[in-house]
């Protein structure tokens, strides 16, 4: 017997709707059979896992503030994926968004007014974005590899930053803490609903991601993307410039990081410190990948992503299990779902008998 | 069956009841066909016609779902295109994997089992390819060598194996007159020497010339086996297409007009090491006119389509000129916009997006032309896939587009009807300028006859057409007026009835008309 990999004379929309669906429970029977082989009952391992963190309004709160800056990230590198644009380095975007939004409440902190806010959230997507800039001008003009570029300065941006929180931007009246002095009222993005902590900046990651899904779908915008990433040849034919869509893409998902590190830092954090982010520029590379590029999909795969961490968290206080078990959730997802997607272009037929086979092997060697 | 029981007989390879099933369609549905030692046998047939899907079975790259093949009348399982080339079946495809940057030696060597000395290999190439009339330098670069010499390494490297028989897909296609006769007395050798030879084609005319039996394929199934001379082109073309092919007429062309495109003293820079300037390019194409450019591949044709279209503008303004407007600096939109269309050679990531709909791929060529009726919603640019499908569904309806489904992507379409719908798609737009580049290239013939027929009738109604083509037939069917590119340099323009195909063969040689007495045997 040998299995069959055939090609679908069409994508399969059945299995594109349900492939993920499909990793999603193979995910959860190799994890049982992970905590079985652990020692634990892996139905309340399972349970406390996947399902406990989702029971209290704190937790999910908590799963929200942890979508949010994943979603907010992943949609941006959609746009840059899909257009072949290798951006890595989301992460420092992240970060720069961070620091430049944060110029007014630490530099100019005596300064009071509405105004405060949205300027800050301007500011951080600048930051973003002009960070992003360096790779994209790299590329565009130098024809540098965007992924070693973008990458390497995502150690730039958060050695700058502990530098900054160290050294010039350090609070005077914080004892010498690593820290900048906490943001005043005006400078704090505000709570969503009253029941707990989520802030608005989950708010954006959905509006980010619908406004991202229509320019796809419907926009000749969202067309040039396409194509410049199927094919930069017809893309040129078509009169689409693939240097224009590297600053488009590159800038695009630099100001979406910045939006969610500015977000992260004045809504979550309140101050900057010398680490704000436990990887989420990395972190939503996955979460792109696991929504297919697409933004409507990433919501979903970054709800999910941030439930394995809440998850890990939980499973460390309830099991006694090493937090690593969230990296491996994260790795089983990630390889079971781009498994599954075979299935959208390809039938698996399993061939009991190799019809050749039944030919004599007579004249062959 | 009784027949091709007997035939199986004495048959160095014979297949029986050969099928292959991709889902439920039958790419080759109970095909049988028996070679004989030392016969030349002609596998004809459209594109999609299942030729390249039974020689992939011969040759070991898929296996059969049913049916045998029988070596020397011994059933055999080929399971791959080693065990094909044990058999002693060696196989020249029509794409060469060569790799440009090594040497002819270097190329041979990959495909040797590993330990053969470079040195041996060199000599070995260099004996065998002067034996059979293939002259080939063993330390030559790929990159330097013409279509012709890059395919004399292909053969060599099969011939090196000492196969029974030889497998060659399409191997006139790319090569002059010239050349394809000296291949024609290379495959006499080898018939000579008592090898087979199964030559798949196109050419009627070449199959009629050299091979001694033909079998014709068509939707999968054998339609006719039969000796290629006793039959006229048209009769093996009714057997490949299944009716009469509609032949192109010419009659009538209208008056000259004025002159719509225009190349003064052209230049362009190689952008790749191994691309090719353009230098001092001169045309004029009149209304009502097809200015052919023959050539064989790889002398500037591809960079002349880009510096004409726009896809990559010239430094000079003034080099390229519509309907007597400077335009060399212009981006490829702008010309649209000025009333020209294009066709670029390759369909695949070029001129279509293989993945995308037949309706994105309208817009792909059209987004700016057609603003006004595809896109809606002012600055954002909201494509209007209502307008986009009707016109998608004229294009198709208007040249006869064969797909499956109402929209399906253009890679899931043969060659010859994604060609129809990119011809279409641009011929919608009664383009004033028309420059495209291989019209007809892997197409099958019925398409290919639609395509060149819709080309003149453009060019009656009084537009410009440049048809740039390395198929002399085409150029025959189509041309009023015929030019020669050789290494980016370009040739006069001639009347197409004042030119032979021995002067185009002289002048893709890179000789002028009436010098050619001096230089007929450097090649």
């Amino acid at each position: 017997m040998r299995i069959e990999l055939e090609k679908r004379p069409k994508v399969s929309v059945l299995f594109s709707i349900f492939s993920p669906f499909i990793a999603l429970a193979l995910t959860l029977i190799a994890g049982a059979i992970m905590f079985f082989l652990l020692g634990k009952d892996p139905g309340y391992a399972l349970y406390s896992f996947f399902i406990e963190p989702l029971t209290e309004v704190w937790s999910l709160h908590e799963l929200a503030i942890k979508a949010g800056p994943l979603i907010l990230i992943a949609v941006g590198l959609s746009v840059c994926y899909r257009s072949n644009n290798w951006n890595i380095g989301a992460e420092g975007q992240f970060i720069m968004g961070a620091i430049a939004g944060s110029i007014l409440p630490v530099v100019f902190y005596e300064w009071q007014s509405p105004l405060v806010l949205p300027l800050m959230l301007l500011l951080g997507m600048l930051g973003g974005a002009l960070f992003a800039g360096i790779p994209a001008f790299l590329k565009a003009h130098l024809n540098t590899n965007e992924i070693l570029t973008s990458l390497m300065l995502v150690y730039v941006a958060q050695l700058f930053l502990d530098w900054l929180v160290r050294g010039p931007w350090r609070n005077p009246g914080g004892l010498n803490f690593p820290e900048t002095r906490t943001f005043a009222a005006d400078a704090i993005l505000p709570e969503m609903v009253a029941s707990g902590r989520a802030h608005w900046g989950f708010a954006f990651a959905i509006i980010a991601a619908v406004l991202i899904w229509l320019m796809m779908r419907f926009t000749l915008k969202g067309f040039e993307i396409t194509v410049l990433g199927q094919s930069e040849r017809a893309g040129r034919f078509a009169g689409f410039s693939s240097r224009k869509m590297i600053w488009f893409s590159m800038l695009l998902s630099g100001a979406l990081a910045g939006l969610a590190g500015i977000s992260e830092v004045s809504g979550a954090i309140q101050q900057l410190r010398p680490v704000i982010s436990p990887g989420y520029g990395f972190t939503a590379i996955i979460v792109a990948f696991l929504g297919r590029l697409n933004p409507l999909g990433i919501v979903a795969s970054g709800l999910v992503l941030a439930l394995t961490y809440l998850g890990g968290e939980a499973a460390q206080l309830s099991l006694g299990v090493s937090d690593k078990v969230t990296r491996v959730f994260q790795g089983l997802l990630l390889f079971f779902v781009l498994s599954c997607d075979t299935l959208i272009h390809y039938k698996i037929r399993m061939v009991w008998a190799d019809l050749t086979d039944t030919v004599k092997d007579g004249g062959a060697n | 069956m009784a027949v091709h029981e007997q035939a199986v007989d004495g048959s160095l390879l014979a297949v029986d009841k050969l099928t292959k099933v991709f889902g439920t369609f039958a790419a080759c549905d109970h095909i049988d066909l028996a070679i004989k030692p030392g016969e030349i046998h002609a596998l004809l047939g459209e594109n999609g016609a299942g030729k390249s899907t039974l020689v992939k079975m011969l040759f070991g790259v898929l296996a059969p779902t049913s049916g045998r093949i029988l070596w020397q009348g011994e059933p055999v399982r080929i399971s791959s295109p080693n065990a094909a080339r044990k058999l002693g079946i060696g196989m020249v495809f029509q794409h060469f994997s060569l790799f440009e940057a090594l040497t002819v030696a270097e190329n041979i060597a990959l495909s040797m089992a590993p330990g053969i000395s470079l040195a041996k290999i060199s000599e070995e190439a260099a004996t065998l390819s002067r034996s059979y009339g293939l002259p080939l330098d063993p330390k030559a670069h790929v990159a330097d060598l013409s279509v012709g010499e890059r395919q004399r390494i292909e053969i060599v490297r099969a011939l090196l194996q000492n196969p029974r028989l030889i497998i060659l897909d399409e191997p006139t296609s790319v090569l002059t007159p010239q050349e394809a006769d000296r291949l024609f007395d290379t495959l006499a050798k080898l018939k000579a020497e008592g090898r087979s030879v199964l030559y798949i084609s196109h050419r009627l005319e070449e199959v009629q010339r050299i091979c001694d039996r033909a079998t014709v394929l068509r939707h999968g199934k054998v339609t006719g086996a039969c000796d290629p001379r006793q039959e006229t082109p048209s009769s093996l073309a009714r057997m490949m297409v299944g009716s009469d092919v509609a032949h192109v007429s010419a009659e009538g062309t209208s008056a000259r007009g004025d002159v719509l495109l225009e190349a003064r003293h052209l230049s362009a820079a190689a952008r790749t090491p191994f691309a090719v300037s353009l230098k001092d390019v001169c045309l004029k194409v009149h209304g009502g006119e097809v200015l052919a450019i023959a050539g064989v591949a790889g002398n500037g044709q591809s960079e002349l389509f880009d510096a004409l279209s726009g896809e990559y503008p010239v430094a000079d303004a003034n080099a390229v000129q519509l309907r007597q407007k400077p335009v060399g600096t212009l981006g490829i939109n702008a010309r649209r916009l000025m009333g020209s269309g294009f066709v670029p050679e390759e369909r695949h990531g070029h001129a279509a997006v293989s993945a995308l709909p037949l309706s994105d791929n309208l817009v792909l060529a059209r987004s700016v032309s057609d603003r006004k009726a595809f896109l809606g919603g002012g600055r954002l640019g909201i494509i209007r896939q209502d307008a986009v499908k009707r016109a998608t569904k004229r294009i198709c309806e208007v040249m006869d587009v064969r797909k499956s489904g109402e929209d399906p992507p253009a890679g899931s379409l043969s060659g010859g009807n994604l060609q129809k719908f990119i011809v279409g798609r641009e011929l919608d737009r009664q383009p004033s300028v028309l420059v495209v580049n291989q019209p007809t290239w892997g197409v099958d013939a019925g398409a290919a006859s639609r395509i060149r027929q819709a080309l003149v009738d453009l060019a009656k109604a009084g537009s410009a057409v440049l048809v740039i083509s390395q198929d002399l037939d085409e150029i025959f069917e189509v041309a009023t007026e015929i030019a020669v590119i050789n290494e980016g340099r370009l040739s006069d323009a001639y009347p197409a009835k004042d030119l032979s195909r021995e002067k185009i063969g002289l002048l893709m040689g890179g000789m002028q008309v009436g010098k050619q007495a001096e230089s007929l045997d450097a090649h």
